[in-house]
């Protein structure tokens, strides 16, 4: 195989599936040779996955899931947004308020369950509310971070053309840090379905991480709680590949290095 | 001063002056002092070139004509009016790395006319996309233009909000010699057509010579005016001609004057 040449079409198809199948390969091999009572094969996972199709609960807790975060996600990105530009716009702000974001910044959003069902009791608002601290500082520290390292020349070219300062934050630093923005975005996207599923385990009935410790829970159904694990997996994975779509709109390509 | 000085055309319509201009950073006390003493009248329409050691203080200068930096001393006027801060009636135009890459040809070329008609702006982007050569190119991004091309298109730019003076800082120094050379050629044609003042900072003689009406020799930190050359060769310049190697000669002096003092 030449390392230099383009892979043909087949194969940047074929070495993944390789890769996959030999995985599962090795799955179901360690099953059986272990001869484990507990753990299930790939294809008691497979079955388990159609049995939960079958009982139209799968659909459900997906939405449910999805539900949370786009709300606790929502949410975090519009009260994080405007805060970390206002942030990055007015560094004597950023200064006074920023070791407060350092300091709550790093408490793993599973930290503050108690605190959660403190606030909201068992339920919805508790989930969501987890899932807004996880993406919210993240947000919050791009933006900032976005708006601080735009070039004086934008900010200087703006005011040159006669834009009063808010026009500038508007027409000229906002789209200068969109790219960076957007990073946080995403990143904060991937944290929202980590602390969701861990959320669900804990303040609610209903969701993927519901389905995970219920399935537990309820007669130790291993196939059910990898089946849920791979769905999370997979629905994490086909969110970010979406988010990356945004990536390639015209106007904030030219601050992500997959060429023109 | 120089003789060449005193050779200097009657002035007519003084468009800006610089008088006793200083700057200081960080404090009168300890601070350190980037420009001394600026006098300077420069003509409506002129062409001048600014030259001198790299640090001198070229850019302060300029910050300080386009109102982005006020100065510690002296003061600047345009038309009699003194400079306060930033304004559209005199553009900055900075290496080919200003324009904004999130914005089409058109989108940049557009920036500064967001008070215009929708008709009115389409028109005038038309015209400075014609006058720079980048037909075709009206819905391209900038990451996809060459250097030159961004170049004319950041100067299209500055022309579309039709400001009497354009003050540019190196414009050129990022791109090849050649690009250089045409676009040297390109800035010439349009300030022959739309006539406006140009104060152009450079640190290559063979720029300011070909470019100017007059060089302005800045000497090494603090900047002050060292001395001043008239390019008295008729346009198109014949870079060949005795007279104007002779220039060029004569400004390489000055400019190892500076260098040394």
């Amino acid at each position: 195989m030449n390392l230099l040449s383009r892979p043909g079409r087949w194969e940047t198809f074929f070495w993944p599936l390789l890769a996959a199948a030999l995985f599962l390969a090795a799955w179901h091999y360690s099953v059986i040779w272990t001869a484990t009572r507990v753990f299930p094969s790939p294809l008691n996972v497979e079955a388990g996955l159609a049995e939960l199709v079958r009982k139209h609960v799968l659909w459900g807790d997906i939405v449910d899931s999805l539900r949370r975060v786009a709300i606790g996600f929502g949410s975090a990105a519009v009260i994080g947004i405007p805060l970390g530009l206002t942030l990055g716009w007015y560094p004597a702000l950023n200064q006074v308020l920023n070791p407060v974001l350092q300091i709550l910044r790093p408490i793993s959003p599973i930290a503050w369950i108690p605190v959660a069902i403190v606030f909201f009791g068992i339920g919805d608002r508790a989930a969501i509310f987890l899932v807004f601290l996880g993406a919210f500082f993240p947000i919050v520290v791009a933006c900032v971070s976005g708006v601080s390292s735009v070039p004086t020349l934008f900010r200087r070219t703006g005011r040159n053309f006669g834009l009063s300062p808010t026009q500038v934050l508007a027409r000229v630093v906002f789209p200068a840090a969109l790219p960076q923005i957007l990073i946080g975005l995403r990143i904060a996207l991937g944290i929202a379905w980590l602390v969701v599923v861990a959320g669900e385990m804990i303040a609610v009935d209903s969701g993927l991480g519901y389905l995970v410790i219920d399935s537990r829970n309820s007669g130790k159904r291993y196939d059910l709680v990898v089946a849920a694990m791979l769905l999370i997996g997979l629905i994490g994975l086909a969110l970010d590949i979406g988010f990356r779509r945004l990536e390639k709109i015209r106007s904030v390509r030219w601050g992500f290095s997959h060429g023109p | 001063m120089s003789t060449e000085a005193v050779m200097t055309p009657p002035i007519l319509d003084v468009k800006l002056r610089m008088e006793h201009v200083g700057m200081v950073f960080g404090g009168d006390r300890k601070g350190v002092s980037v420009l001394e003493d600026i006098n300077l009248d420069v003509c409506d329409g002129e062409f001048i070139c600014l030259v001198g050691p790299s640090g001198c203080g070229k850019s302060t200068l300029l910050n300080v004509m386009g109102g982005f930096l006020s100065p510690t001393n002296g003061s600047v006027s345009i038309d009699g009016q003194i400079v306060h801060g930033p304004d559209p009636r005199r553009i900055l135009v900075f290496q080919e790395r200003a324009v904004f890459p999130w914005l089409t040809v058109e989108g940049n070329i557009g920036f500064g006319l967001s008070k215009m008609s929708r008709a009115q702006r389409d028109e005038r982007i038309a015209h400075y996309v014609q006058m720079m050569r980048l037909q075709g190119f009206e819905q391209t991004y900038p990451s996809d233009l060459s250097g030159g091309m961004k170049q004319r298109l950041q100067v299209a730019r500055a022309l579309a909000v039709n400001p009497d003076i354009l003050y540019l800082d190196e414009p050129f120094g990022a791109l090849d010699s050649i690009t250089r050379l045409i676009m040297r050629g390109e800035l010439l044609r349009i300030w022959q057509v739309e006539r406006r003042t140009i104060i152009f900072v450079t640190h290559d003689i063979d720029e300011a010579v070909q470019l100017a009406d007059r060089v302005v020799v800045l000497s090494s930190r603090p900047a002050k005016i060292q001395d001043m050359l008239t390019i008295d060769v008729p346009r198109p310049r014949n870079i060949s001609s005795p007279r104007y190697l002779e220039l060029r000669d004569e400004l390489l002096k000055k400019i190892r004057r500076a260098y040394t003092v």
